[in-house]
């Protein structure tokens, strides 16, 4: 086979498995956005609470990988459940100006927070097992398996998420809070478990993404969840800000892309992260709301 | 007959707009009462201080004689008190199955859902020809029986309806007071809003005339309908 196809296989699984990332991610910020139209920009910075939580558990707590990696996605379900109690709660009704700084705000906390209790310094996330290294040939590339982990995981939960929405109750809150909340809560839902039952979802994803992610590029330290954070909040915005199905496909729009120019134009490699944008204005460009529109609070 | 809800001396404000300035309403099980008045008088507002959706309310409102004054939304809805909101506010990205479900959050008792579903359909064949389609597609008719239809799936005992003839045409008003009826005649009691005086009149037990904020007269439908000033303001008679 020749060099080319390997490289273009090669492209497409890291395409693949680095959209998944930004895709888990964005669906976090808009499922948050899609209810309180709020940009929860501590949605990043959950992220990497996540990839701590994980290393702490099997460093510290001896936990087996796959036990610290659950118990690691459930904390920080619980640290986004009480994120929203804590700072957005109290001010779902204030001028949107200020849930806004206050995400800021949580943001600069939990940042700070790492750097002052789990240390500046990156750490080395060599907590997995070794076999997720391995590597798998698809003829002659050489794909780890961690990128099919990747993916795979990725794929299952957003089958999980899909069942969530479509098949289950608090599903179908979640659905209709995101068009108009005084109306769900007419229909004898509770407003505010269904907003909590969101922040946790989306932070569980974050954290599976933040565990991938530290694997795929093995360290942890406070800021990691900057960049990813951004670049799957633009995923998100390409997608139709509020739309999951937005979400997704915005994720792994941006992930092929940086993949592939870099792939196609090494020479562009330098400028990676700016691309992101340039995909966002053109598109916000030709499409104001995003690929996918979302249905806005009904006018009577 | 028993008094089901019991409003004692409401008072609304929206900052510094006092939207409900001390009113009273008694509902009696099974009885159709309606609250008519001109735009702004206060109706939806004294509606949603019922199901506790205005932010500042004083006073007392009694169901069953239980205070819920200052009960959760959700709560208020489990215990029987259901609203079709002014507009409809059907969930224009829900199917409408799905609009209809969601009337029944509040519940678990299965088959009594399935019982008050097959009710709703039989009460809308229109709806039922169209129930995997997004609420948002229908017509404004279909929207407000679809908004009655997932009020009644929430097994009300007391159905609160805002203008629910608002925007129709003469031919589905009728429907909507036939809808009214039959849904009396299921043992339900109806605190029913409404500009379209006539009618409302004509199909309530007991009145209530609002303006701007306080109660103006109060009587049967039939004196009402009768009486001079509510023919001169309210009807449209000169
Ligand atoms: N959310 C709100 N914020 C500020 N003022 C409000 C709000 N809701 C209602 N009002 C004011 O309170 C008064 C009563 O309004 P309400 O909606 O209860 O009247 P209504 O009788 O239902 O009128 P309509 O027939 O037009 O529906 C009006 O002056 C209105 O402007
Ligand atoms: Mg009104």
């Amino acid at each position: 086979m020749d060099i080319g196809l390997n490289a273009l296989i090669q492209n497409i699984f890291n395409s693949l498995s680095l959209g998944s990332l930004y895709a888990l991610i964005a669906v976090g910020y808009t499922m948050v956005y899609g209810i309180l139209r709020l940009i929860n920009f501590a949605h990043g910075d959950i992220f990497m609470m996540g990839t701590y939580f994980a290393f702490y558990a099997i460093t510290i707590f001896f936990l087996p990988w796959y036990l610290g990696f659950l118990v690691a996605i459930l904390i920080t379900g619980l640290l986004g459940f009480s994120i929203e109690k804590i700072a957005y709660r109290p001010l779902r009704n204030a001028p949107r100006i200020s849930s806004l700084i206050t995400a800021i705000g949580m943001s600069f906390f939990l940042e700070s927070f790492a750097v002052v209790v789990f240390g500046g310094i990156p750490k080395s996330f060599n907590v997995y097992p070794k076999f997720f290294s391995d590597i798998i040939l698809i003829g002659q590339s050489r794909i780890p398996l961690l990128t099919f982990i990747t993916i795979g995981v990725t794929f299952f939960l957003f089958l999980i998420l899909w069942w969530i929405l479509y098949k289950t109750k608090i599903g179908l809150a979640m659905r209709a809070i995101s068009v108009d909340i005084p109306t769900t809560s007419l229909m004898g839902a509770n407003v505010n478990n269904v907003i909590s039952m969101t922040f946790v979802l989306g932070s569980t994803f974050a954290a599976v993404a933040g565990i991938l992610w530290a694997m795929k590029y093995p360290q942890v330290q406070p800021y990691m969840g900057f960049t990813p954070g951004l670049k799957a909040f633009i995923a998100a915005v390409i997608g139709g800000i509020g739309s999951i199905q937005g979400a997704i496909v915005g994720g792994f729009l941006l992930g092929f892309l940086e993949i592939m120019i870099v792939g196609f134009f090494p020479s562009l490699a330098g400028y990676r992260d700016v691309f992101a944008y340039v995909v966002l204005v053109i598109i916000l460009m030709f499409r104001p709301t995003g690929i996918f529109k979302i249905y806005s609070e009904q006018k009577v | 007959m028993p008094e089901i809800l019991k409003i004692e001396d409401l008072k609304v404000h929206y900052g510094v707009i006092n939207a409900i300035k001390g009113i009273n309403i008694r509902v009696n099980a099974g009885e159709i009462v309606t609250l008519i008045g001109a735009n702004g008088a206060g109706k939806s507002s004294t509606l949603n201080a019922i199901m506790n959706l205005v932010t500042s309310k004083k006073g007392k409102i009694l169901y069953e004689g239980h205070d819920i004054t200052k009960s959760s939304t959700a709560d208020i809805v489990k215990s029987g008190i259901v609203l079709v909101p002014e507009g409809r506010r059907i969930f224009p990205n829900l199917t409408v199955q799905e609009n209809l479900m969601i009337g029944s959050y509040g519940r678990n008792d299965k088959d009594g859902i399935k019982r008050d579903f097959d009710f709703v359909l039989s009460l809308f064949p229109r709806i039922k020809e169209r129930l995997k389609q997004p609420g948002g597609t229908l017509s404004g008719g279909e929207q407000q029986m679809l908004a009655i239809g997932r009020a009644l799936m929430g097994s009300p005992k007391i159905l609160l309806m805002d203008e629910p003839s608002l925007g129709l045409a003469p031919l589905l008003v009728k429907m909507v007071f036939e809808v009214i009826k039959k849904i009396k005649d299921e043992g339900k009691t109806i605190l029913l809003v409404e500009q379209n005086a006539t009618m409302a009149l004509a199909n309530a037990d007991y009145a209530y005339v609002l303006e701007t904020g306080k109660i103006a007269l109060e009587g049967s439908g039939k004196s009402l309908l009768a009486h001079e000033e509510v023919r001169k303001s309210y009807l449209g008679v000169k």
